[in-house]
């Protein structure tokens, strides 16, 4: 059991920008949490329906009122149907990302457009292959308006499978196909969950999650992992870089730009334009020192994988890095961006611009981005930052000093060859430390931050707690963000913080204990490098086979949900943090948390104690090596806890 | 803290938060997930009534001269002093029903196990704790509110000299 502090974060700087805030009259999402509680319980059980004009209806989970809405809907319908509507929203968010990006590669492909280009041969090829694309004989750009073709139709598919699906292995295919849950197009898929769940469609709970699940695995194994891929092709595939991360890589003598959001289309064009000499020199006329770009969320991920950008924060530190008074524009996409960014803004001289047609603020400047003139669209963001530099009060410029360094950039094709040295390009060394128990098996910590949990303390103690017992932690999102605000994704942490078996691979590879695979649609990373595994060899034939772990500690998305049941559906026990809004229906929760282990071998459970979930993952990994007749982990006395 | 719930029946909109977190604090574990869990499963002790369109939530007015006392023959419904809560001791209770009957309110009921009454206790243990009863903490438009009768009182002669400049 963890000691659950009370407090709002456990980052330093965070907690500076939160008491200039509250001294300053500024709402945060905690004060707004705090004016929400106690926070609906129909809701948080997630019987409530407001499916159809006869209710909104709730059932009473104390069994004295009504049981059954009006419809007769009881409580496993209910919130089975509610969970599939999260589903089916996640799975559109990343999806309808993907399809942008698909988007953009046409146009890079039919030369639409100037300001991208084909930056990844190898994996444009690689993905042709996937695609049936034969590329004998072919231009680059003859291929990718190919495979961007076969990518869009995956979308509209009416019939047959996804394509991706392939990329699984080959008995994880089987179960899919048994279940009857191969997603067959993404847009079918996001559109049948919606048709089930309206009103007087689907009744039976164990039906309606059944097609959660290929909904979700339209995602996993389609939306995103088209959008990982394409963007490789197109923005060049991630390798090992070293940044920076937290409110101290704000600069004070700068022009300092935030870009908060998700596709990075636009931001790696902000990322080419902050370097543009034209615009350093427009900055130096303004008395400014150079143009600072600094990310928030998984478009920090996205240019910090492929740039090296500066990381600003995680999720609940956007309203905290407007309030260092430093920021002269936050540049915002879509999705995980709050509403409250508008109001913090108008606070300071920050100001807000809005750039997808998908997502605008009542009140705040549009600068829309169009793939065809998106340099041209980044100047105009950049130039409008410079422009609003000299209105910044240096009087009220409060920039926490703190900043800490990482290494981020890992991906399937890049990280687990590197264990194998640049000469040996292969999964077996993987393998082999799992196979030997030098490493006890494989953890992905991902996920978004949550104001009803102090801020990335759930991500650091489950981490931490998963390296020191040898668990080699593969992280995306925010989750990675928040540690690696405490140096935990530094080659150096393996010596602090992990059990000795990992740290004889770390220091024999130069990798850090826990790697950074990228934004939240990158874990389809971890998808391919889970079937990389069992395609090497020695772990089993399927992905529920290995000795490996999910968990979400401190999420909120909708998109968490989706990605959730696509670990689940692909065989991974994966842990939440907070219940899902299904607690109100015993069968339900029974279905997704213990009968679900039969049917896809994968499961999921709730638990708000990160230290208590780590051990879950652990005793679920040893399930999995004693099942495989593995050796016993090599060192298997534990650390002490690590003191930070 | 002293004071009455306070009811405003324009601000109801039926959502039913008081019962669900009524339910919760007379819990062993007071956690809305653990309770679901708990046997006997833990009952709240307001109700939210609706005649048309007016939906409110009722519970026991603690009334100054309580009919429900007058008539318990176990002695079981009773009060510390003039201003405290009326309370049921489980122990006392025979289950009668007499209560049921003379209470004007209806907000006196039967426990899951049909043994014993069960009221609102005005949260008196929260009150010591100097904290709101949890039917008004628990109420996302203030529908609830926690007063003293000459506090209400003062309002309404507000309110109305406010309206009658207008």
């Amino acid at each position: 059991m963890s000691n659950k502090p009370n407090k709002k974060t456990v980052d330093p700087a965070s907690q500076k920008m939160i008491d200039r805030a509250q001294k300053e009259g500024v709402a945060t999402s905690w004060d707004r949490l705090e004016a929400t509680e106690p926070q609906c319980g129909f809701g948080k059980l997630g019987i409530c329906c407001t499916v159809c004009h006869m209710g909104p209806c709730r059932v009473d989970p104390f069994g004295e009122g009504a049981q059954v809405g009006v419809c007769g809907a009881d409580a496993d319908t209910i919130a089975a149907r509610n969970l599939l509507r999260h589903i089916a929203a996640g799975a559109a968010a990343h999806s309808d990302h993907g399809r942008d990006v698909a988007h953009t590669l046409l146009m890079v492909g039919e030369g639409k457009t100037k300001d991208y280009h084909i930056s990844d041969e190898r994996k444009l090829a690689q993905v042709a292959q996937y695609y049936g694309i034969a590329v004998e004989g072919k231009s680059k750009e003859q291929i990718a308006t190919e495979v961007a073709k076969e990518a869009l139709a995956e979308f509209g598919r009416q019939e047959g499978e996804l394509k991706f699906i392939l990329r699984a292995p080959k008995k994880r295919q089987e179960i899919w196909r048994k279940l009857g849950i191969v997603p067959r197009g993404i847009d079918r898929e996001v559109v049948e969950s919606m048709h089930r769940v309206n009103m007087g469609v689907d009744m039976d709970y164990k039906n309606i999650i059944n097609h959660g699940m290929r909904c979700a695995l339209a995602d996993g194994w389609g939306g995103s992992m088209i959008a990982t891929d394409l963007q490789d092709i197109m923005l060049g595939s991630p390798t090992p870089i070293r940044s920076k991360v937290n409110l101290g890589v704000l600069k004070e003598d700068m022009v300092n730009i935030v870009i908060h959001g998700h596709e990075p289309t636009l931001s790696e064009m902000a990322v080419k334009a902050a370097k543009d000499p034209e615009m350093i020199e427009l900055a130096k006329k303004e008395g400014a020192a150079g143009i600072n770009l600094a990310g928030i969320c998984c478009t920090a991920n996205e240019v910090l994988m492929r740039h090296g950008v500066h990381v600003a924060g995680n999720f609940l530190q956007q309203e905290l890095a407007v309030m260092t008074g430093a920021v002269e524009v936050m540049m915002v996409d879509l999705q995980c961006i709050m509403p409250a960014l508008h109001e913090v803004t108008t606070h300071f001289h920050t100001k807000l611009i809005t750039t997808s047609p998908k997502a605008k603020f009542p009140g705040v400047e549009h600068i829309e981005f169009h793939e065809d003139k998106a340099y041209e669209v980044a100047k105009q963001i950049i130039a409008t930052a410079i422009e609003n530099y000299k209105k910044r009060d240096r009087k009220r410029v409060d920039i926490p000093k703190e900043s800490m360094d990482l290494v981020a950039g890992f991906t399937s094709e890049y990280v687990f060859h590197m264990l194998g040295g640049k000469y040996r390009s292969t999964f077996r060394p993987l393998n082999d430390a799992i196979i030997s128990g030098r490493l006890r098996g494989v953890a992905g910590v991902v996920g978004c931050n949550n104001p009803k949990i102090t801020h990335d303390w759930a991500h650091l103690e489950m981490v931490k707690e998963l390296i020191k017992n040898d668990v080699l932690v593969l992280q995306t999102g925010c989750s990675a963000l928040a540690c690696a605000k405490i140096g935990l994704l530094t080659p150096e942490a393996a010596a602090k913080y992990a059990g000795k078996g990992l740290q004889e691979i770390c220091e024999a590879v130069g990798i850090p204990p826990v790697l950074h695979l990228g934004s939240c649609v990158d874990n389809s990373r971890i998808l391919i490098a889970a079937s990389e595994v069992i395609k090497e060899g020695g772990l089993g034939e399927d992905l529920s086979d290995v000795p490996a772990a999910g968990a979400a500690p401190e999420w909120m998305s909708e998109k968490a949900i989706t990605i959730g049941f696509y670990f689940v559906a692909s065989g991974v026990f994966t842990i939440f943090g907070g219940a899902q809004p299904v607690l109100g229906s015993k069968n339900l929760t029974k279905y997704i948390c213990e009968e679900m282990e039969g049917i896809t071998g994968g499961k999921y459970a709730f638990e708000e104690d990160p230290i208590k979930a780590a051990h879950m993952m652990i005793a679920h990994i040893d399930k999995k090596r004693e099942a495989l007749k593995l050796a016993p982990v090599m060192y298997a006395d534990k650390k002490e806890p690590a003191k930070v | 803290m002293k004071g009455m719930i306070f009811i405003d029946v324009n601000k109801c909109l039926g959502c039913k938060s008081c019962e669900m977190q009524c339910a919760i604090e007379h819990s062993k574990s007071k956690d809305l997930f653990k309770a679901l869990a708990e046997c006997p499963i833990p009952q709240g002790r307001v109700k939210v009534e609706k005649v048309q369109d007016l939906a409110v939530p009722l519970q026991c007015r603690h009334c100054e001269d309580a009919p429900c006392i007058k008539v318990c023959p176990s002695k079981a419904l009773d009060r510390e002093n003039a201003e405290s809560p009326v309370l049921i001791d489980q122990e006392r209770c025979i289950g009668c029903k007499m209560c049921v009957i003379v209470c004007p309110f209806g907000v006196i009921r039967t426990d899951k196990k049909g043994k014993a009454m069960i009221k609102c206790d005005m949260c008196f243990e929260r009150l010591k704790r100097n904290e709101l009863p949890v039917c008004v903490v628990s109420c996302p438009t203030k529908a609830l509110e926690f007063k003293t009768s000459e506090g209400i009182a003062k309002d309404k002669r507000k309110d109305y000299l406010t309206h009658f400049k207008k």
